[in-house]
């Protein structure tokens, strides 16, 4: 019997996002861009492309402002 | 390949400005803290600067010293309460100009307490004014032709001054990059566990970015840390368990 592996994702809270862009530069997936619209602090928040996300959590580990969250779901 | 959650020691959203790296090493700070099941049982001691801004948002229990002083009231806090694991969390500014003297003493008694130092080169808090750790030909707002090491000295370097002391643990990591944040988490972690042992004084030091006040894009600062801030404070283990090391 093989063991059901996890499905992962990327969960962000836009409004706390300061705008830096240390993920966008960092994703090695280049799945993070900067979205057009504006969060409740005044930033362009930051968008991801879920299509190329490989939900290494790279973006949570160098976000200064705890946007990313990786979550496991059944 | 496990979630990844914010841990819950962050009880609120910091107040740092944009790029700064003092959030990402509240991050980490509490995520080995709660790893270590530290988080009840941890008292940090701050002074004066953008780090102090970290008390109204990291749930442990904090004392605020006179500007520079973290380490001279962490020391006195260890000794009444030998139990707590004690730490002090400063800028460059605050631990290596105004509080340099409390700083140095802390480790020449080997005190068993954990330093952590975040070095961006620069006085952030108070608006980019020359630090004693900013580079030699580097633009502040009391440089405002770049840094005179001729006159303002060279970039003071606490892990050459502490290398001969007969401390626990020495190190020194960065955020500048994925890599070098999971290295910190290494190194923030030995250096917990050095006090918890009894093994006596760690410190290590934190090379962060300061877009605001560098005058940089989030790009430009990292690039800098890389080319630049690296030359003269290079990473790694210095001292390990007492014991000195090549790196």
């Amino acid at each position: 019997m093989t063991k059901k592996k996890k499905k992962r994702i990327v969960t962000q809270s836009n409004n706390r996002c300061k705008g830096c862009r240390f993920c966008e530069i960092s994703c090695p997936a280049e799945a993070i861009s900067v979205s057009s619209e504006v969060n409740a602090k005044g930033y362009n928040y930051m968008e991801i492309d879920h299509k190329k996300c490989t939900t290494c959590g790279v973006c949570y580990t160098v976000c200064p402002d705890y946007v990313f969250e990786i979550i496991e779901v059944a | 390949m496990t979630e990844k959650r914010i841990p819950k020691t962050l009880v609120e959203d910091n107040k740092f400005c944009p790029g700064c790296g003092h959030g990402i090493i509240n991050r980490v700070l509490a995520e080995v803290l709660e790893e270590m099941e530290l988080v009840d049982m941890a008292i940090g001691s701050v002074a004066v600067g953008c780090a102090c801004l970290m008390i109204d948002t990291f749930g442990t229990d904090w004392v605020q010293a006179a500007h520079g002083r973290a380490a001279a009231v962490a020391c006195g806090i260890k000794r009444v309460r030998p139990e707590n694991f004690v730490f002090t969390y400063q800028g460059d500014g605050d631990s290596l100009a105004i509080g340099f003297s409390e700083t140095m003493y802390a480790a020449v008694r080997n005190e068993n307490i954990t330093a952590f130092i975040v070095n961006n080169g620069i006085f952030g808090m108070t608006g980019g004014q020359m630090a004693p750790t900013s580079l030699p030909g580097q633009r502040t707002t009391t440089s405002p032709a770049g840094k005179d090491p001729s006159l303002a000295g060279q970039p003071l370097n606490i892990i050459n001054q502490m290398r001969q002391l007969p401390i626990a643990y020495l190190a020194r990591g960065s955020v500048g990059s994925f890599k070098e944040i999971i290295k910190l988490k290494k190194y923030i972690k030995a250096a917990v566990t050095n006090q918890i042992e009894g093994k006596g004084y760690g410190l290590v030091e934190i090379l962060s970015p300061c877009p605001t006040n560098w005058k940089m894009t989030m790009r430009g600062a990292l690039d800098h840390m890389g080319d630049n801030v690296k030359n003269f404070f290079p990473t790694g283990e210095f001292i390990k368990e007492g014991v000195h090391t090549d790196a």
